[in-house]
């Protein structure tokens, strides 16, 4: 069912956890449907010089949250916003159909989380 | 690697004793049973005694045993061909919501044909109370059909009683024993069973054939058209090697029967203790004495039951996962929201089915493994607490 980048991704995930001096913090899903994803961002400069995620969820959100947090390091908070759930997706080599959702997840939580950045900042 | 099979109740492997003689079943005595050259005599007869041989066991008659392909048949044909047999007596059919999707999805079949279904409530370890059952039938009412042991919880139903109930209002019962076999005895005539659905791959026979038994003088459809096999109800060539290969393979599951269920037992047991003593936040799922030998069913709280599977594959065991992810629908598994199961707490959990060549060591390493990978997920998770 998952091909050999998401296995991979999901059994090493790559920035699990919280990040303590984060700036911009967004979490989406809800438990009731499985999938729940916290993604932490530490912007400077309107670049995202780190970020971290913690997700309750299946193989593919973790691999999800994965690749995405990887992908969003070093981008500017408007290539951020522009971060597609179809890029996460290429990321990982593909995804089951019904997984799909997993990969929009990120990208609402992404969202979710520079929305938090820009209240915070009153941009 | 080291693989270790814990998922028992999706299926087990074939026996050497039914391999040993389905094997010339399929290549020297071959013929068609129903032929009538020596060829077809040859199959007839394996047929004929694995047809006694089935009956013994469950204490019934010879011409009450129907072979179908598996136990999903078994099921449809019980609860379709009774309602349909006997619409003029009755519309109304008691199940319960914990049933294997074979009987659910037959009911709601039944539903939109104008019969009414009500689904006995089950208690927080699912099991039926028989006062539900006495309350909840009607002078329409013409099937009773609750499964002897439940597939994922493990626990084991009072049909006994249900037997005893539906005897006496004259009602057909018909019980779903697929996951039972081997693991309780059946006599079907002391328990009041009219109906009775197995599957032998679940009981390390061949995949592909199931057994209904149906009580002489029970009004049931036909269930498929095309020829006169199955004393003309269930038609389509009879399947001799895997019939006889299903014959041995219950014979043997009920040979030392208690000695074997006391291993599973043990084994069990040691289970449960070490994953309630040393994981945290973890909820037993089904009944603690009234459960299959095999069954461990598990909620591992704050993370999601198809991670912790695929983790556990990548370490080489097999289990098996009640959450949405791992269905493929949105909702967790039906049984478990039945029992009360929040949803979150539903989708994480994790079903151990355990075998006939299940050891403590695999056991320990089991437990020794998910340990890891509970804290592995739990550290990933924004919603555990204890961080």
């Amino acid at each position: 069912m998952y091909n050999q980048k998401v296995i991979d991704t999901f059994s090493n995930p790559k920035n699990v956890g919280e990040l303590p001096d984060a700036n911009g913090i967004g979490m989406v899903g809800s438990a009731e449907c499985g999938d729940i994803m916290k993604i932490y961002l530490k912007i400077e400069n309107d670049v995202i010089v780190d970020c971290k995620f913690q997700t309750f969820g299946c193989a593919a959100a973790i691999a999800s949250s994965s690749v995405a947090t990887e992908m969003l390091k070093g981008m500017t908070v408007e290539q951020a916003l522009k971060l597609t759930n179809k890029q996460v997706v290429e990321e990982l080599e593909g995804l089951p159909p019904q997984k799909i959702h997993c990969s929009v997840l990120a990208e609402e939580a992404i969202k979710a989380a520079i929305e938090d950045y820009k209240s915070k900042n009153n941009k | 690697m080291k693989r270790i099979y814990m998922d028992y109740a999706a299926t087990a492997p074939l026996c050497d004793e039914a391999l040993k003689v389905m094997i010339p079943l399929m290549q020297t005595d071959f013929g068609n049973p129903t032929s009538l050259h020596s060829f077809g005599r040859d199959g007839i007869k394996a047929v004929d005694s694995a047809r006694a041989d089935i009956a013994e066991i469950i204490g019934a008659k010879s011409n009450e045993i129907y072979f179908t392909s598996g136990g999903t048949e078994s099921d449809n044909w019980a609860i379709k061909g009774i309602a349909r047999a006997n619409r003029k007596k009755g519309n109304h059919i008691i199940s319960t919501p914990i049933e294997h999707h074979a009987v659910i999805e037959s009911l709601k079949m039944l539903e939109q044909e104008g019969f009414e279904v009500t689904y006995l409530p089950v208690d927080e370890y699912g099991n039926v109370d028989v006062n539900d059952l006495l309350a909840a039938i009607t002078p329409k009412t013409i099937l009773v059909s609750v499964m002897t042991a439940n597939n994922e919880i493990g626990t084991i139903e009072p049909i006994e009683k249900i037997g005893a109930i539906c005897r006496e209002k004259k009602i057909y019962f018909h019980t779903d024993a697929v996951q039972a076999m081997g693991a309780v005895k059946f006599d079907v005539n002391a328990m009041n069973i009219d109906l009775l659905s197995m599957s032998a791959h679940k009981f390390y026979g061949p995949k592909g054939v199931g057994v209904l038994y149906i009580r002489n003088g029970v009004r049931i459809d036909k269930f498929m058209s095309g020829g006169e096999q199955e004393r003309n109800k269930r038609a389509g060539t009879i399947n001799a090697p895997g019939i006889a290969g299903t014959a041995i393979a219950l014979k043997s599951a009920y040979e030392n029967f208690e000695e074997k269920n006391a291993k599973l037992i043990k084994l069990r047991d040691h289970m449960i203790s070490r994953i309630q003593n040393e994981i945290p936040y973890v909820k037993l799922n089904g009944a603690v004495k009234n459960r299959l030998p095999n069954n461990i069913n598990f909620s591992f709280k704050y993370i999601e039951g198809e991670s912790i599977l695929f983790n556990l594959d990548l370490a080489g065991i097999a289990v098996s996962s009640g959450s949405a992810c791992s269905s493929g629908s949105l909702d967790p598994s039906h049984v478990l929201l039945a029992i009360g199961l929040p949803h979150e707490i539903a989708h994480g959990s994790i079903r151990f089915t355990l075998g006939r060549s299940t050891t403590l060591e695999d056991v320990d390493y089991v437990v020794d493994t998910l340990k890891t990978i509970i804290e592995k997920l739990r550290k990933m998770s924004p919603l555990y607490p204890a961080k």
